[in-house]
């Protein structure tokens, strides 16, 4: 992890290994981070998702594959797209759901978050759905669970936040089939952005052609070379005959500052308009995470025109969400396929 | 006693299926039927007698995976496919077609399943081997062929071109 000035990341130890997402039969237990999982692993929790997004469509929204389990929403930063979506996939999945939001405060620290998971684990909780500002906190929690208790990342720091990362290549796949031929643009605030990492090795295990970061340089890890991506400070030439545009929002808490130096000025350099779009094939595809800050990453037209599946992905993020929590709650113990 | 099942003329069985299902809906006044398989050998049986008959409504196809009422003892089936009901179920006749009937418990999810998706007038079972043992209290309506097989072997139909029965201990 680059040293970024992130004010609460540094409570907990940086997270090493992804084995600890694994069973001993190599199936998904906990869902982490994308960094380390196989091309197979991510394979199939798109594939699991597609079965799942026609339950949107039936008449009673709802299957009984998790019918008494109970899935506790840990939230400690404020969330409220990701925490709806996994909210409704988890009651599509009919299993019981607790949310907590539990604010951050600067004293809060490891041992209090243990202390929290002990009462839950002693009301029977079947899964915790980890949101927290600290880089590591879903690892820790996933270290110090129960066996039969999984953990899924929703967010943890500028580290990770997998579900979002594998809500977008599922709705990449959907609308272009094959990773091989793709040539993809990441835009924004890749420093700070636990969605661009998790895209990046995702992207990147599944085999794309090629992995871009568009981005002022105050705005660039310092690691930025190992991810393997190519590195543009020009919108021009970065989006020149790219498959897929993924914008990240732009945190307002961190304008005028160093970094950045003003809304105005972001736009002008790195903002996405119908114009810029241009330079891009003409079957682009525009995402962005939401929520969007229209005028400041991307023109209204270009947020609500042809190439935009922003809302695709809010659809997409409730089956991709399924999919992991019934992959990591269905994988019985000692079970032989 | 067990059959060889192997010799069976699989497109023989599914000619008859369609008669007596083309007999059964003129007796009961069912003039568009919606057809339903079920995930993967069920849904091949469904294709050749939704040809057959000449259906109007398109195909339907379901799988069962997530209505299982094993997925907490062998968790989930990592070949899941997508169900795809292409028309409305609410207030129609239903033909829900599997290739195998056993235990019953496949149908008890398929039905529950279908129900999600709308309240049919009424659902018709058309299988294409019985081979008794049910657990549940379903039969179906339309059999293609009995066999009588010794609880530790599995039928299982292979396809979809061409399509052929063939058993295995388990």
């Amino acid at each position: 992890m680059s040293s970024s000035k992130q004010p609460a990341s540094t409570s907990f130890k940086a997270p090493d290994s992804s084995r600890l997402q694994l069973d001993e039969q190599g199936r998904l237990r906990h869902f982490l981070t994308t960094d380390g999982l196989s091309k197979d692993i991510l394979t199939e929790i798109m594939d699991v998702a597609e079965s799942f997004s026609s339950v949107g469509q039936q008449a009673v929204k709802k299957v009984p594959v998790l019918r008494g389990k109970t899935i506790v929403n840990l939230f400690f930063e404020n969330s409220t797209r990701t925490r709806t979506t996994f909210d409704l996939a988890a009651k599509r999945l009919s299993a019981d759901v607790i949310n907590l939001n539990i604010a951050t405060s600067a004293t809060s620290k490891g041992e209090s978050i243990l202390d929290t998971i002990r009462n839950l684990e002693a009301m029977q909780a079947d899964m915790f759905v980890v949101r927290h500002s600290a880089s590591g906190a879903a690892h820790f929690i996933a270290n110090n669970v129960e066996p039969h208790v999984s953990v899924i990342n929703a967010g943890d720091g500028s580290h990770a936040h997998p579900t979002q990362a594998m809500l977008d290549m599922f709705t990449i796949r959907r609308e272009k089939k094959v990773f091989s031929p793709l040539k993809v643009a990441i835009i924004g605030d890749i420093l700070h952005s636990r969605v661009a990492r998790s895209q990046i090795h995702a992207l990147n295990t599944l085999g794309v052609k090629e992995v871009r970061v568009i981005a002022p340089k105050t705005l660039l890890p310092s690691d930025t070379d190992s991810l393997g991506v190519h590195v543009y400070s020009d919108l021009a030439t970065g989006l020149d005959d790219v498959d897929v545009i993924i914008m990240l929002r732009l945190q307002r808490e961190r304008m005028g500052s160093a970094l950045l130096p003003s809304e105005h000025e972001y736009f002008e350099c790195f903002g996405l308009t119908e114009e810029k779009l241009a330079y891009a094939k003409p079957d682009v595809m525009v995402m962005h995470p939401g929520p969007i800050n229209r005028g400041v990453e991307m023109d209204a037209a270009v947020a609500d025109g042809p190439h935009s599946v922003i809302l695709q992905q809010v659809t997409n993020g409730i089956a991709i969400r399924m999919a992991v929590m019934t992959l990591a709650l269905g994988q019985a113990k000692g079970a032989e396929q | 006693m067990d059959t060889d099942v192997t010799s069976i003329d699989i497109d023989a069985v599914i000619e008859l299926m369609a008669n007596q299902l083309a007999d059964q809906m003129k007796r009961k006044n069912i003039v568009e039927p919606l057809m339903i398989g079920i995930h993967t050998g069920g849904l091949w049986v469904a294709t050749k007698l939704h040809q057959k008959l000449g259906l109007t409504k398109p195909l339907g196809e379901i799988d069962i995976s997530f209505y299982r009422d094993d997925f907490t003892r062998i968790g989930l089936n990592p070949q899941v496919k997508p169900s795809h009901i292409p028309s409305e179920v609410e207030s129609e006749h239903i033909i829900l077609v599997d290739d195998v009937l056993y235990t019953g418990r496949t149908i008890r999810a398929a039905l529950n399943e279908i129900f999600d998706y709308g309240r049919p007038d009424s659902v018709t079972l058309a299988v294409l081997v019985d081979r008794g043992a049910r657990e549940l209290p379903l039969h179906a309506d339309i059999v293609g062929l009995e066999l009588d097989l010794s609880p530790e072997k599995q039928v299982k139909l292979t396809g979809p071109t061409p399509l052929a029965l063939e058993t295995n201990r388990s």
